[in-house]
């Protein structure tokens, strides 16, 4: 039995959302505006726009899919409409979310035009909407569901106590049988041989240093060094001068815990505990591959004040710097600079953080999500045919 | 306890300020691995977030942040004076 329990939606397939959205998820980019018309005539529907899915290929395409089916599939969507130019691609994607057992519908323009494919997305989401309005949350164990953490626009309060005040939440999720994602590729740089002692079997810590090594090899093969943006201008701004200062902050978000799984990008954790995920270190594009992997909710640390959201999962925005606490309060769900001062310690931190995730899985809707943030954005790993 | 910088640890030849600290202040830093003080005298105007050495450091030299090197120094720097871009540089890129 878990220690840590919240209100939660149980689906059909038995997984665990902490909201309950009926999704409008385009196909590609020509589908969005009939993604935005269904948004528009029914009220509690969520559109997906997103600028891509045609004429990808190989590795990015099977990414491309694999980030559509996940987002559909995450349990925080009661159910879905997709609609897509043509027939085909569509289909694989409603089946690829239908394995869930939610309802899903699927519609494509192609032979029909716009409105029609309008009117019948809109009839059907107007029963998906109702029929998710009955849904009502129920007591479930924290350990049951997909959570994750990374930090964007660091500082070094960030290193200094919203990193291992995280990281002290999720050795308390993994102790408690939870799953934890984190990623951040090119950020882990000059803390990689120490995430790499952290795995499990050398059978992953091999899988985490190839990927690392694949990404170093990509930038080597670009012709440039990551210095100017990795750190970013507001990094240095904030006080961090070198990335592996800010890669042994970054890594204070897992605390002592170690690590169970290596995952591509997107992919869905197969058992409990902690995952690196291969992502992206840029903020959306990391949130976007963790809820497609299945994270229901996202502990983000920032320093200078990084502000993004997220459609499909409340991101919890924490911040120990008491300049961007101050100047930037609507943004921060979780304020920790009295650790900062020593008038409060990294563990009372952890318990009030806790709290927060808590009653945010629950319900409460986070700083994010009262101010609109919904930044969907896919990861695309090279150009289109 | 008062404290206008903080230490990771006990190997660290800097300091993160929690404050921001004025060039001639005497300022007191707590180290996070034991609560250990250590009081130096401002050699900068130092902003909060940024960091300040807490001892001296050559050319070259490694600075130590969470017990590890973070980057080296590339001029001498003083006790006391702000750590950042000018003269420090990753050992990486």
């Amino acid at each position: 039995m878990g220690k840590y329990k919240f209100l939660g939606y149980r689906r059909p397939d038995g997984a665990v959302g902490s909201r309950n959205h009926v999704a409008i998820i385009p196909v590609d980019d020509l589908s969005n505006a009939a993604v935005e018309g269904v948004a528009n005539l029914v009220a509690g529907t969520l559109p997906l726009t997103h600028p891509y899915g045609r004429l990808q290929f190989g590795a990015d395409l099977d990414l491309f899919f694999r980030t559509m089916i996940g987002i559909g599939s995450n349990p925080n969507i009661a159910a879905a409409v997709v609609i897509g130019i043509e027939p085909i691609w569509t289909a694989k994607i409603a089946e690829g979310i239908a394995k869930t057992k939610k309802p899903v519908e699927a519609f494509s323009i192609e032979r029909v035009g716009d409105l029609s494919t309008i009117e019948r997305a809109s009839r059907a989401a107007r029963n998906l909407v109702q029929d998710a309005s009955e849904t009502r949350r129920e007591e479930v164990e924290l350990s049951e569901v997909i959570l994750s953490t990374k930090c964007g626009e660091s500082d070094t309060t960030s290193g200094l106590v919203s990193n291992p005040t995280v990281g002290r939440v999720v050795e308390r999720v993994v102790t408690d049988g939870g799953t934890c994602l984190f990623g951040e590729t090119s950020e882990v740089t000059g803390a990689e041989q120490l995430i790499a002692e952290r795995m499990k079997t050398p059978e992953l810590k091999e899988r985490f240093l190839k990927v690392f090594n694949d990404y170093n090899e990509f930038i080597k093969s670009q012709g440039v060094d990551l210095l100017g943006s990795q750190p970013t201008e507001g990094n240095i701004r904030g006080g961090l001068t070198t990335i592996e200062e800010k890669a042994m902050g970054n890594i204070q978000k897992i605390g002592r815990a170690r690590i169970d799984g290596v995952l591509k990008p997107a992919e869905a954790p197969k058992g409990k505990g902690l995952y690196f995920m291969d992502t992206s270190s840029a903020a959306a594009e990391a949130v976007t591959l963790f809820a497609a992997g299945g994270s229901i909710g996202h502990l983000f640390t920032t320093g200078q004040g990084n502000i993004v959201g997220n459609p499909v999962i409340p991101v919890i925005k924490l911040s120990a710097n008491p300049l961007t606490i101050s100047t930037m309060s609507e943004h921060i769900d979780v304020a920790l600079d009295k650790v900062l001062t020593l008038e409060q310690t990294l563990d009372q931190a952890a318990d009030k953080t806790m709290e927060v995730l808590l009653r945010t899985l629950s319900g409460r809707l986070t700083s994010a999500e009262v101010l609109n943030h919904k930044e969907f954005v896919l990861t695309k790993l090279f150009r289109s045919a | 306890m008062k404290a206008q910088f903080l230490i990771h640890n006990k190997q660290d030849n800097i300091g993160v300020a929690v404050v921001d600290i004025k060039v001639g202040d005497t300022v007191i830093g707590v180290c996070l691995e034991d609560q250990s003080q250590v009081s130096i005298e401002a050699n900068d105007n130092i902003p909060l977030g940024h960091k300040i050495a807490t001892t001296a450091l050559k050319e070259g030299s490694n600075v130590i942040k969470y017990g590890v090197p973070v980057g080296h120094a590339t001029k001498p720097i003083l006790p006391g004076q702000h750590v950042h871009v000018h003269n420090l540089k990753s050992n990486r890129w």
